[in-house]
């Protein structure tokens, strides 16, 4: 049961990360690719009927983990206090740069927004990737079971750590190079044009730096947490989402190079789904490690709710995940297709940019 | 009261409280988009149309505000009430996980789709989504209001081994009678900022001479909306609330009353400031019998003061609950006078064109937004000191591991953050509402997907 809880609450990470991730890499090449405010307006309105619904990935997620591993949320949300709230503080500044840039006809106040929404786009992937690194290599909880991380300390991966360390910084970096390469090619996929060729060399160029991190990080994770690999050497099988991992990437840069559009978008989606789900196998049964040592680990185990709890949850859950994809078909096929360049794009509405 | 407990009270008030000015109104106005869009099938009249287009931009805005300003709550449970997470996830985590699910992702798909899929959608379908987007708000402040119900009335829980609480029964979970009532008590509190406020902007246009066709649509609907939901406000479901709360937390109702000593036929005090040093109520202007009445429904009944109960027993902070009660009370009063009138004036045909009532009008459209606040904090004070009613104190659920510098930190961080969002809001709304119905349908129609394009 409380595996089960594991693989659900893992799947709507995943499903966050793929859906807001193209968001935030849209974010990320905004102000790259798109020079004019028709330009910026057509990739604000690729994202502009789905981001909100994609964020909500993100608040259904940490409510699921709320209810299925109270302890785990408790710890570890209180552990990440300072980073938490700077995360939360950049989705309060993304979403005002999206909602609110053409409520507000002024050069000026469109480039700020603009600028709140490349700038906060890309803060949130660095600190999400940091965030993922902090759960893989560990952190300082011990036999009180509760911890709290400063931003920094020694910038090294053991002992009393910090947000930040060279490892963190380093998924960071991984997780914004990711998603732009993600949120790149949704551009090219729903823009046509300047907007979609700068886009599309902006993946191309991409890519290979995404490999190359991808190479490095595989040993860099095993020396940062030795037991990752415990998992994968006792279920061989497991070996698929590495596998999955090389094998989108090589097809997202294939299918980019040859310009089809929807399957490079679609590999991406498979390398961060591969990427993270690799990730929690070799967490499990771990929720978050302990930096002390294995036996203070926060686990699927100790940290779930009642049985009766883990059980009338399958039931709604189901239900609402049914009708939340139900929708997603429902707006996804409503907005498909490439954003069009509607005439008033040239009227007076059109501003300079500053 | 410590540092630390004391800082992160005030943080959760703030972000909490400036919050809920935003989904007050869009929960409000989502069933009167509803009745518009209804009003334009029903009588092809394209102003209704327009009208609808307005306020479904008004929602927008609001519903963006709403959305940016709650993704920190979702989370300040785990970062700033550690211990009431750890201790009441398996209870609460239920509804607030349910909220995410079944709500949010309703609304989020179909307001995109209700503000930009018009033409593509066809009559029907547009109205479809608009009373989509209705239920997915009125679901997500039911989820809301199951999980503030537990921590005022904890039922269908029992203690796992390590002292936290899960729950026993879901349906019992969501359908707990403080719930219910509370949800009753709430949405007449939203449907009344929606109201107020579509009236009050009816009111201006009628007053500023522009748009007066639609100022006065939106005075018919407002009005009619808002004398219901005063009128509903108060009784049954303020009424049904008061009599509920006396029975499970009657030190609350003595202190909200500022009733120190207990006594029979006990008077309601209408105004005078609480002294809770010498445990009296100064210059004060009483009704007699009147609360005994209330709560009772007899004029001899004895009403419980203070004295009755141990004052570790007592809220922490009487004269905050009793100013927060009164005025949540007295606001709601003359809420319901105005709208009377207004009612009264517009079924003799005399309200478009009394100034004097248009002024009334527009100046009371903070009143909603103050007493549906003042009400909140009625029932969080009231419900001091315990996060959980007689379970939890409010003491043991903070998050001991988060000193009181952080805490600081971040809660001067929201503080500037939503000053430059509260500005942002003023602006926006000033301008959208000074443009009038028809440049925002133009607006949306614009932006609308083109039929072509599919």
């Amino acid at each position: 049961m409380e595996s089960a809880w594991f693989i659900l609450v893992a799947l709507m990470i995943v499903a966050y990360s793929v859906l807001d991730g193209f968001d935030l890499g849209a974010g990320m090449v905004h102000m790259l690719v798109a020079r004019t405010d028709t330009e910026r307006r057509t990739i604000l309105r690729s994202i502009g009927p789905v981001w909100d619904g994609n964020e909500v990935w993100l608040i259904a997620g940490g409510g699921t983990l709320y209810f299925a591993f109270p302890t785990l949320y408790a710890v570890s949300f209180s552990g990440f206090y300072l980073p938490l709230h700077m995360v939360l503080w950049l989705l309060v500044l993304r979403g005002i740069g999206i909602e609110f840039r053409t409520h507000l006809a002024s050069p000026v106040a469109a480039g700020l927004f603009d600028g709140f929404f490349a700038l906060s786009s890309f803060l949130l992937a660095l600190f999400l990737g940091a965030a993922l690194g902090n759960v893989i290599r560990g952190v300082p909880v011990g036999a009180a079971g509760t911890f709290f991380e400063p931003l920094w300390t020694t910038l090294r991966p053991w002992g009393d750590t910090g947000i930040l360390d060279w490892y963190t910084i380093f998924t960071g970096t991984f997780a914004v190079i990711a998603l732009l390469t993600h949120g790149a090619l949704w551009v090219v996929l729903k823009t046509s044009g300047e907007v979609r060729d700068r886009a599309r060399r902006v993946a191309t160029r991409a890519i290979p730096v995404l490999a190359l991190f991808t190479i490095v990080g595989v040993p860099l994770t095993v020396v940062v947490r030795p037991d990752t690999l415990d998992n994968y050497l006792q279920h061989p099988s497991l070996f698929v989402f590495p596998a999955g991992v090389v094998a989108s990437l090589f097809l997202a840069s294939r299918w980019n190079r040859k310009g089809r559009e929807l399957a490079a978008f679609l590999a991406t989606c498979f390398f961060v789904i591969s990427a993270l789900s690799g990730a929690a196998a070799g967490l499990y049964p771990a929720l978050l490690p302990s930096s002390y040592g294995s036996q203070f680990n926060l686990t699927i185990f100790n940290t779930a709710t009642g049985s009766y709890a883990l059980r009338v949850g399958f039931v709604w859950w189901g239900l609402g995940m049914a009708l939340a994809i139900g929708y997603f078909i429902l707006v996804y096929q409503m907005f498909h297709g490439k954003v069009p360049l509607d005439p008033s794009n040239m009227s007076q509405d059109s501003l300079p940019i500053r | 009261m410590n540092e630390a407990l004391f800082l992160h009270r005030i943080h959760f008030a703030f972000t909490i409280t400036f919050h809920y000015l935003f989904p007050q109104l869009t929960m409000g106005l989502a069933p009167l988009i509803v009745v518009l869009k209804t009003l334009a099938i029903r009588t092809g009249n394209e102003k209704y149309n327009d009208a609808a287009r307005f306020w479904t931009r008004i929602f927008g805005i609001n519903f963006a505000f709403g959305v940016v300003t709650g993704i920190p709550m979702e989370f300040e449970f785990g970062t700033n009430w550690a211990h009431f997470s750890q201790l009441t996830g398996g209870v609460i985590g239920q509804p607030l996980a349910m909220e995410g699910t079944f709500s949010f992702f309703l609304e989020s798909a179909f307001l995109g789709l209700f503000l930009y899929g018009e033409k593509k959608l066809g009559k029907w379908g547009h109205w479809c989504a608009g009373c989509l987007v209705f239920l997915g708000s009125w679901l997500s402040g039911f989820f809301i209001i199951v999980t503030d119900a537990w921590m005022q009335h904890p039922v269908a829980y029992m203690r796992l081994p390590n002292g936290a609480f899960s729950v026993t029964s879901f349906w019992a979970l969501l359908c707990n009678p403080w719930a219910l009532i509370q949800f009753a008590h709430n949405m007449c509190g939203a449907l009344a900022t929606g109201a107020f406020v579509m009236a009050a902007v009816g009111a201006f246009y009628l007053l500023d001479g522009g748009n007066g066709e639609y100022g006065r649509i939106f005075l018919r609907v407002g009005v009619i909306a808002g004398v219901l939901a005063s009128l509903a406000q108060a009784f049954p479901t303020g009424d049904l609330h008061g009599k509920y709360l006396a029975k499970h937390q009657p030190v609350t109702i003595a202190a909200m009353e500022g009733l120190f000593r207990s006594a029979t036929g006990a008077p309601m005090v209408i105004i005078g400031q609480p002294d809770a040093e010498h445990q009296r109520i100064d210059n004060p202007i009483v009704v007699n019998k009147v609360l005994s009445f209330l709560v009772y429904g007899t004029t001899t009944a004895e009403v419980r003061g203070l004295n009755a109960f141990p004052k570790d027993q007592w809220p922490t902070n009487i004269p905050l609950l009793y100013f927060a009660y009164h005025i949540m009370v007295g606001l709601g009063t003359i809420m319901i006078a105005v709208m009377l009138a207004a009612a009264f004036l517009l079924w003799r045909h005399m309200l478009y064109g009394n100034r004097w009532m248009l002024w009334i009008v527009m100046l009371c459209v903070p009143f909603p937004y103050i007493a549906n606040t003042a009400g909140w904090m009625t029932a969080e004070v009231g419900r001091q000191p315990w996060l959980v009613y007689g379970l939890l104190r409010t003491s043991q659920g903070y998050s001991t591991n988060v000193n009181a510098a952080n805490s600081l930190f971040t809660l001067l961080g929201y503080m500037g953050l939503y000053l430059v969002l509260g500005i942002l809001f003023v602006f926006i709304m000033q301008r959208e509402i000074g443009q009038g119905p028809e440049a925002s349908s133009r607006r949306l129609i614009k932006t609308e997907i083109p039929v072509a394009a599919a």
